[in-house]
């Protein structure tokens, strides 16, 4: 696990600039653009819109108001059901990844869409509170994030071994830095 | 905070909470341990302590390139290997904007049908096994290998089929195919009502399941069950249906839903859904084009960067990929959220005050595949 500087609003720059599709969201459909203006509305630039093709969207959102967000998003949005937690590894910008997909079981209307939020963490310490609170659903998903990356979810009750042996002595194992054997 | 209510234990007095370790020998289906708390024979909280088959798919995804990943992903659940690899090949062909012939999305349509049925009778024999009706065991396997047959047929292996590719499928059916499936699908149809009368009616099932392990529809929606779990509890959420993929659009279909919450309700969609399965299955057999199969692709086929997030409905739920490309021809990162995994929740949540004899046709019930669930 290497250290090397590089704060998360860096970060996302250089992803922002690795996706061209992002860079110019060509024409926002109108559910998708619905969903948009409402999110932007109550958060304003404290969170950052990365793109929405039809049927998915996305906004990266910062450690402190992901709680704040989270809350928005299930009950004044509608996007009740949790889908996925997932975290992804990015060695050369210094990040950890935590997306989270959410879809939705009650509004008609957005049945069809998934609703990803990510957290950019610094990879040398990556930690978010839990948001067992608003989705209860999370709760085995996080652990598996925990452990697959390392990533700490604070509040959690119960962040310990899922998948893996409880003796697991190496560095979390979907970290780009831990290599299969003979690979 | 402490442990969620669900796993909350009360201590009552001394001595009286007995711990009991359920597996993690093969308790039906695969390697899965349920470290079970009783006070008497009240169930007083329940931990799932999945991991014990644990591949690290997600890790070998990074090491191959989109083709080469193809056969090592169907491997968590072979029962559904078309169902496991369909949301794969649309994320492929989302991220490196692959076209894909008509007549290759009914074909397809028709596998992931078939599968489901091949899936779902596996799970009622296993079901039916659980429940101590033995007969229920036999019939469905049986049946299976009918089914089996028809899929070995079209794509030349029994289970671990690889036949979705992305741009379409291996290879195109084979010349009496039609005929071939009308004739057992009719049988199969027949099979399917005598379950009903010897099983679904039968009134030691209904004592066992009616009533036995309520989720109401708000706690099924926040716990992020899926598939049939979500659909008996009154929440009509098929993905086939709410967004549909390939030609699922064009099909005239029901996806059925149940208000009851209950054992029987999560036990009784799989049936509807196989007799809709062999409707599906005989519509696209009419409507299906003649044409190509499949998309030429050049060797190792790659996309710009950038993220997919494909779903589609499996034999168990919603099972959806989220694949993250870097503009090589190997995947970045690729997350399965596979159903299973999402039931696990579900588990401590109606375990938790039911009758330890209960504990089968819960657990089951749920659709629970431990080495989907591991990955």
């Amino acid at each position: 696990m290497s250290s090397h500087g590089g704060q998360p609003e860096e970060g996302s720059q250089a992803k922002a600039e690795a996706k061209p599709e992002t860079q110019k969201p060509v024409e926002i459909p109108p559910l998708e653009k619905g969903i948009i203006e409402k999110i932007t509305e109550r958060f304003g630039d404290k969170i950052k819109f990365v793109y929405a093709k039809p049927k998915r969207i996305r906004f990266n959102v910062k450690t402190e108001d992901v709680m704040d967000f989270a809350k928005f998003l299930h009950d004044e949005v509608g996007f009740d059901q949790p889908i996925s937690v997932a975290g992804v590894d990015y060695p050369k910008e210094n990040i950890i990844e935590v997306v989270y997909h959410i879809g939705c079981c009650t509004k008609p209307e957005y049945t069809s869409s998934v609703f990803a939020f990510a957290l950019r963490l610094p990879r040398d310490n990556p930690k978010t509170p839990t948001l067992i609170p608003v989705y209860r659903g999370v709760e085995y998903h996080e652990r598996e994030a925990f452990e697959m990356l390392g990533v700490i979810f604070e509040g959690h009750p119960r962040l310990e071994k899922l998948l893996l042996p409880e003796d697991w002595a190496d560095i979390p194992p979907l970290r780009k830095d831990f290599n299969i054997k003979g690979r | 905070m402490g442990l969620p209510p669900s796993m909350q234990v009360e201590e009552s007095e001394e001595g009286r909470i007995l711990t009991i370790s359920v597996g993690p020998q093969h308790p039906g289906s695969g390697h899965f341990r349920l470290v079970v708390k009783v006070d008497g024979d009240i169930i007083v909280g329940a931990d799932p302590d999945p991991g014990y088959v644990h591949r690290g798919e997600e890790k070998m995804c990074e090491y191959r390139n989109y083709i080469q990943n193809i056969p090592h992903l169907e491997r968590p659940m072979i029962a559904d290997s078309c169902g496991i690899l369909y949301p794969f090949c649309l994320g492929v062909e989302d991220i490196a904007n692959i076209p894909v012939p008509e007549r290759a999305k009914y074909i397809r349509v028709i596998l992931a049908e078939l599968n489901r049925c091949i899936f779902e009778l596996y799970w009622l024999g296993i079901y039916g096994i659980f429940l101590g009706h033995s007969t229920m065991f036999m019939w469905p396997m049986g049946d299976r290998e009918l089914l089996i047959d028809l899929a070995e047929a079209a794509t030349g292996a029994r289970v671990t089929h690889a036949y979705f590719v992305p741009g379409g499928v291996r290879n195109d059916l084979p010349e009496n195919f039609k005929e071939r499936a009308i004739r057992q699908l009719d049988y199969f149809k027949h099979r399917l009502d005598q379950y009903k009368d010897i099983f679904y009616n039968n009134p030691l099932f209904l004592d066992r399941t009616k009533g036995v392990g309520v989720l109401s529809a708000q706690d099924a929606i926040n716990l992020g069950v899926t598939g049939p779990v979500l659909r008996a509890s009154g929440v009509k959420h098929d993905i086939r249906k709410i967004e549909p993929y390939d030609v699922y659009d064009q099909l005239d279909f029901e996806a059925y839903s149940m208000n009851s919450g209950d054992s029987y309700a999560r036990a009784y969609i799989p049936l509807l859904e196989m007799y809709e399965s062999i409707n599906i299955i005989k519509q696209c057999l009419e409507k299906m084009p003649s044409g190509s199969v499949r998309t030429k692709l050049g060797p190792n086929p790659r996309g710009a960067a950038g993220e997919s997030f494909k779903r589609v409905e499996a034999g168990r739920g919603e099972l959806a990929y989220y694949l993250v490309s870097d503009g090589t021809p190997k995947p970045y990162r690729v997350k399965l959220s596979v159903p299973s995994f999402r039931q696990i929740p579900a588990m401590p949540h109606l375990l938790k005050g039911a009758k330890l004899a209960d504990m089968p046709a819960i657990y089951w019930s749920l659709n629970y595949w431990p080495v989907e669930a591991d990955r």
